[in-house]
């Protein structure tokens, strides 16, 4: 291997090497000042950060089993700063009593995933695609369960590890029929590419393949396990879940369907457009009845998912740059409402939308971060959000598909009365006992201050878009 | 920079001004200062306007300016104001700076509501002077969401539940609207070869009239929700009943008339066939609307829903003019824009004023009021004449023309819809006069308002330039309609 070879896998080499270092780290470090590691561990994901933004080669390695290109590690650097902002999100709640031992272990299970998801977007082979979604998943169900003498967070693992076992099932599954169908047994994208046509045996293996998917990006009808894992799990793994985890999924969907399975277009167009529909409505119906605000989040990106998945039904190079604009302004727009909640969660243990009645009169910044990422959410401008879903949107018009286009806009505007919801909540009614002021930790401020950034300016840097336009591919 | 951005940049300058502002006395002052500073630019923005336009062979579109924003998709910032446009910057402006004055005595969270205000304010000012559907559509959305938060916090009576309607209708319209706009642009875009956002580009797009029938009722409709279009107007009633003054000022004098402004700009001027086509829908749609909304204020007893349904009676004939396609209902229809933005902003104004001091919005609660505040009084029954169309007066000019122009159709639907909407007009004079006579004229009802006094110095400042600008206009209509003319031309020649 040369050195401008492990340039290629620079995500993947350090953060292996952060995880194995943090391991070490913990090792000489005495039990009382373990705690100090996160900041060691935030240190190394801002590197890597900062080294993922840097130009790169498209490349294969191992024989074509990895392979990268501008787009794929542009995605990469969308989900590293998604995992900083997680990370940052999560020291006030690492610090606390329960969790001190176990810092170095939540950073190395949040590499290993990351590990995993990179592995899975750059993979050239379904086998290595496998391998990386195992690797983005098991440590997923631990993190999950990271309160192990909570019942809710054990049982937030152990339905999140069931049920990835069953799609991964069915994910291979579908991928034996692929092998099966490929002429001499392959399972290299570009063999599969090459002999992928409409007949029985590529439509079924694709549906099944594309189920498994379907159920880390919690569509519709995937997404039972969505709101209870959530809900369940700590705060700061719901929100890894809701925006890194889900990201990840979405790009590897997209980067397959736009390149493996284009000559199956016809079949999966439909397919998409369909279950489309029914994420976002059956998402936004959903998250109009709920009262905790983590499952109301968990609802939200569901239908949120549902508006990301037009950009993949329109097939065109402005769907993708789309689904990826889009994904980088719902980080920072999720985290940045899924920072608030964790913020006042770590305080006061309060998740109720109750608990946020007058909320803006003692904790009146973050109110206006809430309200700001929910603006954002629900597409409403200056906030970001309004553009990424605006050339969603475009992407569907583009493509002709009129009625598509009705109902996801119709869609966005019923989202908007449960964003609402909780901007009057907080804005609106009057409370006896607002929940009293208080300073969130130094890390919680500088991540939303992250998004908050994220979210005014993303919209309106048009480079930003331009240049994501300029390396994305079409059919 | 260009001239027209400085509309944008002034209220933005004043609302990042207002972050730093200490107490409520320097809010209103920073607010006032701004709005003012936008009040004279508007004045300057007209004459330089017809000075322009005055010259041989001056276009239409004056001002203009383009910077290319989202280059992948040929989406710019691209401004420019004809006669029209600038009709309606000039009538935002006075309404705004009015509103800032009649919201004078705004304390409780003075600065969240002054803020809220001139973002509101900016949408209108930037929607006026786009020339490109995306930047026009950014505007749109940044004026109607305030409008949530000023009902919500600031607002009266059933607040949560009419800023929540009022905000879930006319975000539903946008959504059809936006579907509208992409439609059309992709459509045009497929026609000249690239896709372009810009209006002068699309228009001269010939697009496909599948398409046209499509998107003409999506962005009609989609506008015609903020335009109170019968039967998308009934967030209208609530939501300006639950409002701050101000709020209702604003929102009626100059929000609505962003509903009916895209609608001709939009919907009629981009998709010329298909509003020939389904123009009578419509029309009987409008003219619904104009009676509907008279008769709706008859049965009304608060003074903010009388002038609620009034407001969508008013608009209905905004409407009704513009699918009239011909010069005088056109500049008719946005003659009736300016002359209700002045007017029922003044009315909300006037209410609000009423209401802080008697307590009581009911009309048969109140009598006499001209003997104790005879200000306040004369200006009401002023307002009241402008709404009944008395000559002299800006409604007049504005009706006369709409009706006329309909009436020039010689086939019998127009002919039927126009007399029902002039029909509208005796249960205008019924409402306005019941109004007048009970709540203003006869004996002092209640001993209590013997202790009430007239208007505050920023009351009548609030009233008196609302109150020139509705003489103004009823005295010297020609030049306006004259400038609003010209620009209407252009769209006309290709209804014909």
């Amino acid at each position: 291997m040369m050195w401008s070879d492990v340039f290629l896998m620079r995500n993947e080499v350090l953060l292996t090497i952060a995880a194995f270092l943090i391991l070490c780290v913990e090792l000489m470090v005495e039990p009382a000042r373990r705690q100090r590691i996160s900041t060691l561990g935030i240190l190394f994901m801002a590197v890597i950060t900062v080294v993922g933004f840097m130009p790169t080669q498209s490349g294969v390695l191992f024989g074509a089993m990895y392979q990268t290109n501008d787009y794929i590690a542009l995605m990469k650097a969308i989900l590293n700063v998604g995992t900083l902002v997680v990370l940052l999100q999560s020291v006030t709640w690492l610090h606390k009593e329960n969790n001190q031992d176990k810092v170095s272990e939540y950073l190395v299970l949040i590499f290993s995933t990351l590990i995993g998801m990179d592995f899975m977007i750059s993979s050239g082979h379904f086998l290595m695609f496998t391998l990386g979604l195992e690797l983005a998943t098991i440590p997923i169900a631990a993190l999950a369960a990271f309160q192990k003498y909570e019942a809710r967070s054990s049982e937030a693992g152990i339905k999140m590890l069931l049920l990835a076992a069953l799609s991964s099932g069915v994910t291979l599954f579908g991928l034996s029929f692929l092998y099966a169908a490929t002429p001499g047994g392959s399972l290299y994208f570009a063999d599969v590419q090459a002999a992928a046509q409409p007949s029985t045996m590529f439509t079924l293996g694709f549906l099944f393949f594309l189920s498994g998917l379907a159920f880390k990006i919690s569509l519709v009808p995937f997404h039972l396990w969505t709101a209870d894992v959530y809900e369940g799990a700590p705060i700061n793994i719901s929100s890894y879940l809701s925006v890194i985890s889900k990201a990840a999924a979405s790009f590897i969907l997209v980067i397959v369907l736009f390149t493996v399975f284009r000559s199956l277009q016809m079949v999966w167009t439909n397919a998409l457009a369909v279950i489309a529909v029914l994420t976002m409505t059956i998402g936004n119906l959903f998250a109009i009845r709920q009262q905790n605000l983590k499952r109301f989040l968990a609802f939200s990106s569901i239908a949120q998912a549902g508006f990301l998945l037009l950009g993949a039904v329109s097939g065109s190079q402005l769907g993708m740059t789309s689904i990826m604009y889009f994904m980088l302004i719902y980080v920072f727009s999720n985290l940045g409402a899924f920072g608030v909640v964790s913020a006042i969660s770590n305080q006061y243990g309060k998740e109720h939308i109750d608990d946020y009645n007058g909320l803006y009169r003692s904790n009146p910044m973050l109110s206006l971060t809430m309200m700001l990422s929910l603006f954002s959410l629900a597409g409403i401008p200056p906030a970001a959000g309004f553009f990424g879903k605006l050339f969603l949107f475009g992407s569907i018009a583009q493509h002709g598909m009129y009625t598509l286009l009705i109902i996801a806009t119709v869609n966005a505007t019923i989202s908007l009365y449960y964003y609402l919801l909780v901007v009057k909540a907080m804005f609106i009614v009057k409370s006896d006992t607002p929940l009293a002021h208080f300073r969130s930790d130094n890390w919680m401020r500088a991540s939303l201050v992250v998004c908050v950034a994220g979210i005014l300016v993303i919209g309106f840097a048009s480079v930003i878009f331009d240049s994501m336009f300029g390396i994305s591919i079409g059919l | 920079m260009d001239v027209l951005s400085l509309f944008v940049v002034v209220p933005v300058l004043t609302v990042i001004a207002l972050v730093w502002a200490r107490d409520a006395r320097q809010v209103r002052s920073i607010a006032a200062v701004g709005m003012g500073v936008q009040l004279v630019q508007s004045v300057i923005l007209l004459f330089r306007y017809l000075q322009l336009h005055a010259m041989p062979g001056a276009t239409e579109l004056q001002f203009q300016s383009r910077t290319l924003w989202f280059s992948s998709l040929n989406i710019s910032y691209a401004v420019g104001v004809d006669g029209v446009a600038v009709a309606m910057i000039m009538l935002t402006s006075i309404v705004v700076f009015a509103g800032v004055f009649a919201s004078w005595e705004v304390v409780e969270q003075a600065k969240e509501f002054f803020i809220s205000l001139i973002l509101l304010a900016t949408g209108v000012f930037g929607f006026f002077i786009s020339q490109d559907l995306f930047t026009m559509f950014l505007f749109y959305e940044i004026a109607v969401i305030p409008m949530y938060l000023l009902i919500g916090i600031w607002g009266s009576g059933p607040k949560e539940y009419s800023a929540m309607k009022l905000t879930l209708m006319l975000m539903g319209g946008s959504a059809l609207l936006l579907a509208g706009l992409l439609g059309i642009a992709f459509s045009a875009g497929a026609q000249i070869g690239h896709l372009t956002f810009n209006l002068q580009e699309i228009e001269q797009a010939h697009i496909p009239m599948q398409d046209q029938l499509l998107f003409f009722p999506l962005t009609f409709i989609g506008f015609g929700v903020l335009g109170a279009l019968f039967p998308f107007h009934t967030w209208s009633p609530d939501g300006h009943a639950s409002a701050p003054t101000a709020v209702s000022m604003l929102h009626a004098g100059v929000l609505m008339k962003l509903g009916g402004y895209g609608c001709y700009k939009v919907a009629i001027n981009l998709l010329p066939d298909a509003a020939r086509e389904l123009s009578w829908i419509f029309i009987i749609l409008t003219a619904v609307s104009v009676i509907y909304g008279a008769m709706g204020a008859i049965m009304q007893k608060d003074l903010k829903y009388i002038n609620a349904y009034s407001s969508v009676s008013h608009c209905g004939l905004v409407l009704f003019g513009l699918l009239m396609f011909n010069k005088a209902s056109v500049s008719g229809a946005f003659l009736q824009m300016v002359s209700h933005g002045l007017m029922t902003a003044l009315f909300f104004g006037l209410i609000g004023m009423i209401y802080g001091r008697t307590h009581t919005r009911m009309v048969d609660k109140m009598g006499g009021l001209m003997k104790v505040m005879p200000f306040l009084s004369v200006a009401y029954v002023i307002a009241g004449m402008a709404s009944l169309g008395l000559p002299g007066l800006s409604g007049f000019a504005a009706e006369m023309s709409i009706f006329v122009g309909a009436f020039q159709h010689d086939d019998p639907f127009h002919r039927v819809a126009t007399i029902v909407a002039v029909s509208s007009i005796v249960a205008t004079a019924v409402y306005v006069l019941r109004a007048v006579a009970q709540m203003l004229l006869g004996p002092v009802t209640d001993e209590h308002f013997l202790q009430l006094k007239d208007a505050k110095w920023q009351e009548r400042l609030a009233v008196l330039t609302l109150l020139v600008a509705v003489i103004g206009m009823g005295m010297a209509p020609l030049w306006l309609s004259d400038m609003i003319g010209g620009s209407v031309q252009q769209v006309l020649t290709k209804l014909q």
